[in-house]
């Protein structure tokens, strides 16, 4: 198949040419495109740390290939909590969303939001809304908040739908006074579904605690570290017989 | 011969029949979205990438699903159920039907194309039809490197209905940018060589049942019209005037809307829709003369 036709003419040769250069034309303008495509997708991906997602939600890399950008979740939310990212906000476009310090989510116990996504991008396995993970609230402004400085605010640890489970407020003694103690919101990361109603109710012009997408919030140990008393405690006593006991110094050089 | 040449010039209305009817679905289809946020009469909830009609019908476009496919995700049955539904649909009306009688982004095009004929602005740059299946290849390409959707990114028909029905932000923009585009850079451009969901569509609608029938093509006197008004004119062709060679009078090209322009303007009355098994008029001769 591959031999010549003998009789091909020069027309024939120039047509051939022509389709060929146009295949690369157009091969090489798609790919263009295509590119340019690719590096929007890949611009696009990045997502403010005051833009939640939605209960379900799991990583941004899922998410975004799963996420048809419908807005049904939107329309099921009772609270109008969730909002669809207009053309020119820096998410990616017409992804679902809330800003927790504007409206925060209440944790219905149907999640409706869920139960309206076609695709699955919000997790379907999510049938109780505390085991949610829309982000996990941080203390980030101590130097500010009111419990810190000593009064009894506690406005964050109140309105927590996981009072004492998610927030919890651990006495510190005052050193500023000398002779009073102070409440200290304490965030559990692994209890807080991050609905944001500490950040919303929070008193201060700018709050103090702040809802953080989940890899924002959280710190990871090496993979190959291992936690001495736990593996002692597996193990059933210590890992080596006959661990050296080198002698405890104190900085002054005492023994 | 029919009656038509001897009839008296049709009136406005009836010479845009099947436009008014486009227009009236394109509207229609926006207007049942819309009274649920406006009115709070929810019949369908969603966009057309994906929605819920009247609390049971879901529908999902499929092209969107294939993206989410090759971007290496698993859509729920819920997705899978709607879009199955909508192929079914669009295979059976012919797939290009969305683009006609859906697509809001047709009316956009249609402003602009009936501007740069007014205004007698020129054609500029025409590529090969085959283009926007070179895109549409490209989109599933870099949504299986990216693992994003990746046409949602920029879809200006998606995003003028999440502007509509979510709050607009800069989706005017872009809108703005295919009527100019089809204005200034490429007449029918957008929807005829680059839009891969026009393309999806046309491949879906292969085999489609219901399409464009020149059936009295002997009554054909050239004027053109249907080939001035068509957004893809080399589909008339072969119905037209294929039947010299023997061909059918059906437009069976997947390139062809259904948009029904082509009947709208033909003072001769050529053009009818039909199954895509009809046959015309003139066939029976046709036949006579091969068998002699």
């Amino acid at each position: 198949m591959a031999a010549r036709d003998p009789e091909e003419t020069p027309r024939r040769v120039t047509d051939r040419r022509r389709f060929l250069a146009g295949t690369a034309r157009a091969a090489c303008g798609v790919g263009a495109a295509g590119l340019l495509l690719g590096l929007l997708a890949r611009q696009g991906a990045a997502r403010p740390a005051w833009a939640i997602r939605p209960p379900g939600a799991g990583d941004e890399a899922d998410f975004s290939g799963l996420c048809v950008r419908c807005g049904l979740c939107v329309r099921d939310c009772p609270y109008k909590t969730l909002r669809l990212a207009e053309l020119g906000v820096p998410i990616a476009t017409g992804t679902p969303y809330f800003i927790a310090r504007d409206i925060p989510c209440e944790m219905c116990e149907d999640i409706p939001c869920v139960k309206a996504c076609p695709t699955g991008a919000l997790d379907k396995g999510l049938t109780e809304i505390e085991k949610a993970r829309m982000g996990i609230a941080v203390l980030v402004g101590q130097e500010d908040c009111l419990n810190y400085l000593g009064l009894r605010c506690d406005v964050c640890y109140r309105v927590c739908p996981l009072i004492d489970k998610a927030i919890k407020l651990e006495k510190q003694h005052n050193q500023r006074t000398g002779a009073h103690a102070m409440f200290i919101p304490v965030v559990d990361s692994e209890r807080c579904t991050g609905c944001g109603k500490c950040e919303k109710s929070c008193v201060l012009e700018k709050a103090a605690i702040r809802v953080l997408p989940v890899d924002l919030a959280t710190g990871a140990l090496g993979a190959h570290y291992r936690l001495g008393w736990e593996e002692r405690e597996k193990h059933g006593g210590p890992l080596l017989p006959d661990i050296i006991d080198l002698p405890d110094r104190t900085p002054g050089g005492a023994l | 011969m029919t009656g038509a040449a001897a009839s008296p010039a049709r009136r406005m209305l009836a010479r845009n029949k099947w436009l008014l009817l486009r227009r009236s679905s394109q509207l229609g289809i926006l207007a049942l979205f819309l009274v649920g946020p406006l009115a709070g009469l929810w019949i369908v909830k969603g966009t057309l990438a994906s929605s819920l009609t009247l609390g049971v019908l879901p529908l999902t476009d499929p092209y969107m699903l294939l993206q989410s496919v090759f971007a290496g995700s698993l859509p729920a049955l819920t997705a899978w159920i709607g879009a199955v539904i909508m192929l079914v649909f669009y295979a059976l009306i012919g797939g290009r039907v969305y683009c006609s009688w859906v697509c809001p982004i047709n009316i956009v095009t249609d402003a602009s194309h009936w501007l740069s004929e007014r205004f007698d602005v020129p054609k500029g740059w025409q590529p090969k039809r085959t283009l926007r299946r070179w895109i549409l290849g490209m989109t599933l390409v870099v949504s299986a490197i990216t693992g994003v959707i990746v046409w949602e990114l920029v879809n200006p028909i998606t995003l003028l209905y999440r502007g509509v029905l979510y709050g607009v932000g800069l989706a005017w923009a872009a809108v703005l940018a295919v009527f100019l585009f089809d204005l200034f850079v490429s007449r029918r451009g957008w929807c005829g060589h680059l839009c891969p969901v026009g393309a999806f569509y046309a491949l879906a609608g292969w085999f489609a049942l219901l399409r464009i029938n020149a059936v009295q093509r002997t009554a054909c006197d050239d004027c053109m019209e249907c080939y001035a008004v068509c957004p893809e004119p080399h589909v008339i062709t072969p119905a037209l005037k294929g039947g010299e060679k023997g061909g059918g009078s059906v437009i069976l090209s997947s390139d062809c809307s259904n948009c029904g322009r082509c009947i709208d303007v033909c003072d001769r009355e050529v053009f009818r829709f039909s199954s895509r098994f009809a046959q015309a008029t003139d066939a029976m001769p046709q036949r006579h003369r091969n068998a002699a």
